[in-house]
């Protein structure tokens, strides 16, 4: 099947019932095996035992990006091809976005007290990360805001296209400015700096949050279409009494 | 100790990541059980779309 083909959202809530299931249970075995080999990760040398927490932080913080990326591809689907998923997916996606963004700000403050001394600093990684999550709150409140659904994705796929700006300017903060947030260490030039030991439960980290991110994304497209449906249905039901 | 000093960061970041994951599972799934529930009142009310009546037609 092409992707294409699953425009149709009859067609994509029939994929999406079969598939749910299953990414839910793939999600569930590698979350148990991603935090069995976290729990046997040695402390870091410097950080002790709290560099655990990174294995919340990085994947939060990777899928808080992600999930903006995704909602600009689905604004291009919007504004330019009109595509019929494209903002039930971007709708879909905001909510899951702005979780991942605030677990990522939580566990950074509460792993930058015990390294740093402090919860928050303004700093450029810091602050650039604030205004993602406040951007999706945007987005959200755009949504409820505007009544007429055709107007409203219009005026998330612009906001959202605006703040890809902001993608960038997270990623490469520690470059550009001198920040108390540490360096790229995972995916840089000339490879990671971090020792296997970590590196790896780190990624299984990663994968089990992308699993689970790619499960309530299917499921959460798939309540927007009923949620439509149910709307579509109400309309008729006013009209037919009126 | 580190891992002692400060198990507290550690437990409270663990903590809200579990936080998170079972709000957002009971979000969709509690979503999804209402949209359903609605959908089904309403047809039971004969109200159908039309694309759903053509199918059914035949």
């Amino acid at each position: 099947m092409r992707i294409s083909e699953l425009a149709n959202p009859s067609r994509f809530l029939r994929v999406a019932n079969l598939a749910i299931p299953w990414l839910g249970g793939a999600t569930v075995i590698v979350f148990a095996f991603a935090i069995y080999r976290a729990m046997l990760a040695p402390d870091d040398y410097q950080q002790g035992a709290t560099v655990k927490i990174m294995f919340l932080h990085v994947p939060s913080a990777w899928l808080g990006m992600l999930c903006w990326g995704l909602m600009t591809i689905a604004a291009l689907g919007t504004l330019v091809w009109r595509h019929p998923l494209a903002d039930v997916a971007a709708k879909a996606a905001a909510p899951l976005g702005a979780a991942f963004t605030l677990l990522c700000l939580v566990t950074g403050s509460l792993w930058g007290r015990p390294e740093w001394g402090t919860y928050w600093v303004w700093d450029a990684r810091l602050t650039s990360e604030l205004i993602l999550f406040l951007l999706y709150l945007g987005v959200i409140a755009l949504w409820r805001t505007v009544e007429d659904a055709s107007r409203a994705a219009r005026a998330v796929a612009i906001l959202t296209l605006v703040g890809a700006i902001d993608l960038p300017i997270i990623k490469f903060s520690v470059d550009w400015w001198n920040t108390l947030h540490q360096g790229a260490s995972v995916f840089r030039l000339g490879g990671s700096t971090i020792d296997p030991t970590i590196l790896i439960p780190l990624l299984l980290m990663a994968a089990a949050f992308t699993l689970l991110f790619v499960t309530l994304l299917l499921a959460a497209m798939r309540n927007e279409i009923l949620r439509r449906r149910v709307r579509t249905l109400r309309l008729l039901q006013a009209s037919a009494a009126g | 100790m580190q891992a002692t000093t400060h198990i507290e960061f550690i437990v409270a970041a663990y903590g809200a990541g579990v936080a998170v994951i079972v709000a957002l599972i009971a979000w969709v799934m509690v979503d999804y059980r209402l949209q359903r529930r609605i959908l089904a009142e309403l047809e039971t009310k004969g109200v159908s779309r039309r694309s759903a009546r053509e199918s059914a037609d035949e």
